[in-house]
């Protein structure tokens, strides 16, 4: 089991780099006024994140992604987190099997 | 501001995430074997999983792995990818309360989508206790780790795993994590916002770009929509 300096190296440098990202919201300050904008440009970060990670499977791979996704969005109405991403994966697979 | 039953916050917590924990195993799975076929030991995979824990940003490291490991390149795609932490932890931190700085840093290690994404969902309806967020934030770790390392460890013998539809669990996650956030016509304005541009800028200029370009395009979105004003009257939450 062997650990390669530079492999080594390069993770260290991205778990650095992703915990700066992830404290480094903390440095903002708490209780900002907000105007109306401001403040809905904030309440948009969580879906627009979300949606943003995930586009390119969705809409820019392939027709059995792009239906699988739309499945889940059909699931997600119904169904709880575990739940649609079963309905995801059996989806998926079907596709790919028969495609 | 009441005090709250901590216990049940705690309870509560488990409850909200125990099935994204159980869905990120079969993707920890994935990326353990992946990493395997692009030569990583099951050890630096398991560290990886440990100390950068973000599987976006992992997921895309293995795309752009090469031998001797491209240090800045992937230090770089890794903070275009985490940028979206910086704009998460600003959202959620105020809404967190009084936890000490130390308390604060500390669990923001552990800070993933999911978790971040339960803990904004809860703060709409009522504070957010140090306990609930605890909750959320250490289940992960342990499933995203130790399916890692499985992963890793079985490598040759999953075969290839997106034959399985494991590569699209991570998918399936984040649009029953989106939903949680819908509230009408004003979230259907930033999806399509998010999830074109994050597409076109994939096709065009490639990853990690989309990520950060797709989120501040839904922002802008959301920022730039007439009803931003009007919205302000009906969903201003109880504080």
């Amino acid at each position: 089991m062997s650990v390669d300096p530079t492999t080594l190296a390069a993770i260290i440098a991205m778990a650095v780099v992703t915990y700066l990202t992830r404290i480094a919201g903390l440095a903002l300050p708490a209780n900002m006024k907000m105007s109306p904008r401001v403040k809905s440009a904030f309440e948009a970060i969580p879906p627009a994140v979300l949606v943003a990670v995930i586009a390119p499977t969705a809409l820019a791979t392939g027709w059995r992604e792009s239906l699988a996704a739309v499945v889940c969005i059909l699931a997600a109405t119904r169904l709880p987190l575990l739940g649609v991403v079963g309905v995801g994966v059996v989806t998926i697979v079907l596709l790919r099997l028969i495609g | 501001m009441n005090s709250h039953d901590d216990s049940r916050d705690f309870r509560q917590g488990i409850a909200d995430i125990w099935p994204a924990a159980v869905a990120c195993v079969p993707i920890g799975l994935v990326f353990g074997a992946l990493a395997a076929t692009k030569g990583l030991s099951t050890l630096e995979a398991t560290l990886m999983s440990v100390l950068v824990f973000a599987g976006g940003a992992q997921f895309a490291a293995l795309e752009i792995w090469a031998t001797p490991a491209p240090v800045l390149l992937l230090a770089f795609s890794t903070l275009l990818i985490n940028a979206r932490h910086i704009l998460m932890g600003a959202s959620l931190a105020p809404k967190l309360g009084k936890v000490s700085l130390p308390r604060k840093l500390l669990s923001m290690y552990f800070m993933t989508d999911e978790a971040w994404a339960l803990a904004e969902r809860r703060a709409m309806t009522q504070p957010i206790s140090f306990k609930y967020w605890i909750a959320v934030a250490l289940m992960l770790p342990f499933a995203w780790v130790g399916s890692t390392a499985i992963g890793a460890g079985l490598g040759a013998l999953v075969g290839d795993p997106r034959r399985l539809g494991a590569d699209f669990a991570f998918t399936a996650i984040f649009i029953a994590l989106i939903a949680a956030f819908w509230k009408g016509r004003s979230t259907a304005v930033i999806i399509a916002a998010a999830a074109i541009t994050s597409a076109i800028v994939y096709r065009t200029i490639g990853t990690p770009w989309h990520v950060l370009a797709g989120a501040l395009a839904g922002i802008a979105a959301a920022a730039l929509d007439p009803r931003a004003d009007e919205s302000e009257l009906v969903e201003e939450p109880a504080t």
